[in-house]
């Protein structure tokens, strides 16, 4: 198989992973479903380190490091605010117990 | 070996918005997935030959320390706009990595499939760049919220369209690099193009339409850099956001090219705008509210992003605990497009310290205004407009509502008649049993709350 098809083969793979876990989410979590599947979307930081460590030209060096403080904003931000936001979801016997 | 510590992060990630889909698990699949991104990162780091580590280290920190800045300073009522620029720092991430590409190598010496895939994720993360931060500018109110539209506006969107297309089919034959850049710069411009007329209030779409964007971004440059851990990621993140997508604009009944291309909310598609407006309305003092919320035995809140503008979370969490010191049952009811995004109401009450079981959705909620007392209505209209139900001449007609007229009672706590983004007037707000309490929604029931402990 060229690594086209295996390529092609995972993403539908993983699409169709997606869609089952995903499309059961109950509407209270959609923010942070969101937000923790747009840091997941900046696993592209690893083409980014690898063309900011690899790159050989000046122009190459400069789009690479823009790429990897993109990327890096993009995962360290979204992890963070997500397990903010989490972090305030409570069921009314955390609440309680918080209170007491 | 690599490969396969590869394939780890995509199975943490797997499992990571598995848990992210319950309440109690949320949390730490998130850090799973945060763990999942750590590995990937430190399997690049070690099995790359890299060479300029002095520019890696310092993209690292730079981009770590801004993204940190900005998830620990933001409140939650931004949460939306910040939303939009992580997928937009993402989607523009993903096309450099590809432009970084297309500079060390050019065209001329790739694969033709590629080619196709450098073209691709430049694309897509381009337009989901700034696509993203137009949309960041209207929800931070840089940019306005309205759609704006100009006249022969489709042609022009129609020609970038059939432009870039054209100019793709170019440089993936020619290879000429310079038309791999006007592809980009053409894409670019698609992006603005492409959000400035859409409005506030269809945002919730854009958002999990670029989310998705962000993602499918990502898997085309992991075909173009051969990568499974990038395929992965961005397939998952793809029909993460294409399912919200989905689920959005069915909860406006709406198509998503009604969305996208339909300019709604201008003033060309708001006709029936003001037919109504002569009627009179029933006014209430704070006194009248405190009086109709003590005597009920069950209250429905219905929030809007009125709530959010105003940032009323904390005082009307005060007010519904006062409620229940009363022994009142109090509930809160979640349209799915309330806001500015998927869950916006959720994510603020959260932070009010409301617990999540007091909030219904959609489906939940319905069958319960029937048996309710009193609706208490904060800064949401369109979602409880009855005329979705009633009228089939109206713009809003056979969209999803929450049926709040069924309630014995219905209050409105709203700054001014002004008819909602839609631009179209509510017959709600002329019901007998409907009460009008004009003001700010943190204002208002802040004198509410005062009104209640003075009974």
């Amino acid at each position: 198989m060229s690594v086209l098809v295996i390529g092609i083969t995972v993403f539908v793979l993983a699409a169709f992973v997606g869609i089952e876990v995903i499309s059961k989410v109950p509407p209270t979590l959609h923010t942070p479903l969101m937000s923790g599947a747009n840091a997941i979307s900046g696993i592209t930081i690893i083409g980014a380190i690898t063309a900011a460590g690899l790159g050989a030209t000046p122009l190459a060096q400069i789009l690479g490091f823009l790429a990897v403080v993109m990327a890096t904003i993009n995962v360290v931000g979204g992890f963070l605010v997500t397990d903010r936001m989490l972090e305030m979801f409570k069921s009314r016997r955390d609440r309680d117990k918080s209170s007491k | 070996m690599t490969e396969l510590l590869y394939l780890g992060a995509g199975v943490a990630f797997i499992v990571g918005l598995k848990q992210l889909g319950g309440p109690r698990t949320a949390r730490s699949g998130n850090r799973i997935a945060a763990l999942g991104m750590l590995l990937a990162i430190v399997v690049t780091l070690v099995a790359q030959d890299i060479v300029n580590w002095g520019t890696l280290a310092a993209g690292l920190v730079v981009g770590g320390v801004i993204g940190a800045w900005f998830a620990i300073r933001v409140q939650m009522t931004s949460m939306p706009q910040l939303v939009a620029a992580f997928n937009g720092f993402g989607g523009i991430a993903s096309a450099l990595v590809a432009a970084v590409a297309v500079v060390e190598i050019g065209l001329s010496d790739q694969a033709p499939e590629t080619v196709v895939t450098l073209i691709l994720s430049t694309v897509i993360g381009a337009v989901t760049f700034t696509g993203s931060f137009v949309a960041f500018g209207k929800l931070q109110g840089v940019l306005p919220g309205r759609p704006l539209v100009f006249p022969g506006q489709k042609i022009v969107n129609a020609t970038l369209g059939l432009g870039l297309i054209g100019v793709a089919i170019w440089a993936a034959v020619s290879r000429e690099t310079s038309g791999y850049w006007m592809v980009g710069a053409i894409a670019l411009v698609i992006g603005v193009m492409t959000v400035i007329p859409i409005g506030g209030a269809d945002m919730p779409v854009v958002i999990s339409l670029l989310n998705s964007f962000s993602g499918l971004a990502a898997a085309a440059a992991g075909f173009a850099i051969e990568s499974n851990a990038l395929i992965i990621g961005g397939a998952l993140v793809g029909a993460a956001g294409l399912i919200l997508t989905i689920q959005m604009t069915e909860a406006m009944n709406r198509s998503l090219a009604n969305v996208l291309f339909a300019g709604f909310g201008s003033d060309s598609s708001g006709g029936v705008v003001g037919t109504m407006s002569d009627k009179p309305v029933t006014r209430a003092t704070p006194d009248d509210v405190a009086i109709a919320l003590a005597y009920a035995e069950s209250v429905m809140i219905v929030p809007g992003y009125g709530l959010a503008v105003a940032q009323a979370q904390h005082v009307v969490r005060e007010l519904a605990d006062s409620l229940e010191d009363l022994d009142i049952a109090v509930h809160y009811a979640i349209h799915p497009v309330a806001g500015r995004m998927p869950g916006h109401m959720n994510v603020l009450l959260a932070e009010a310290d409301v617990p999540y079981e007091q909030l219904l959705d959609l489906e939940q909620a319905d069958p319960q205004f029937a048996h309710t007392d009193v609706v208490l209505i904060l800064g949401a209209n369109d979602v409880v407009n009855p005329s979705a139900r009633d009228d089939p001449d109206s713009p809003i007609y056979g969209m999803p509502i929450l049926n709040v007229d069924r309630a014995a009672k219905v209050i409105v706590v709203k700054r001014s008649l002004s008819p909602g983004f839609a631009g179209i007037d509510n017959p709600l707000f002329y019901d007998e049993k409907t009460l009008m309490f004009f003001t700010d929604a943190k204002a208002g029931l802040e004198e509410a709350q005062l009104a209640l402990k003075n009974l």
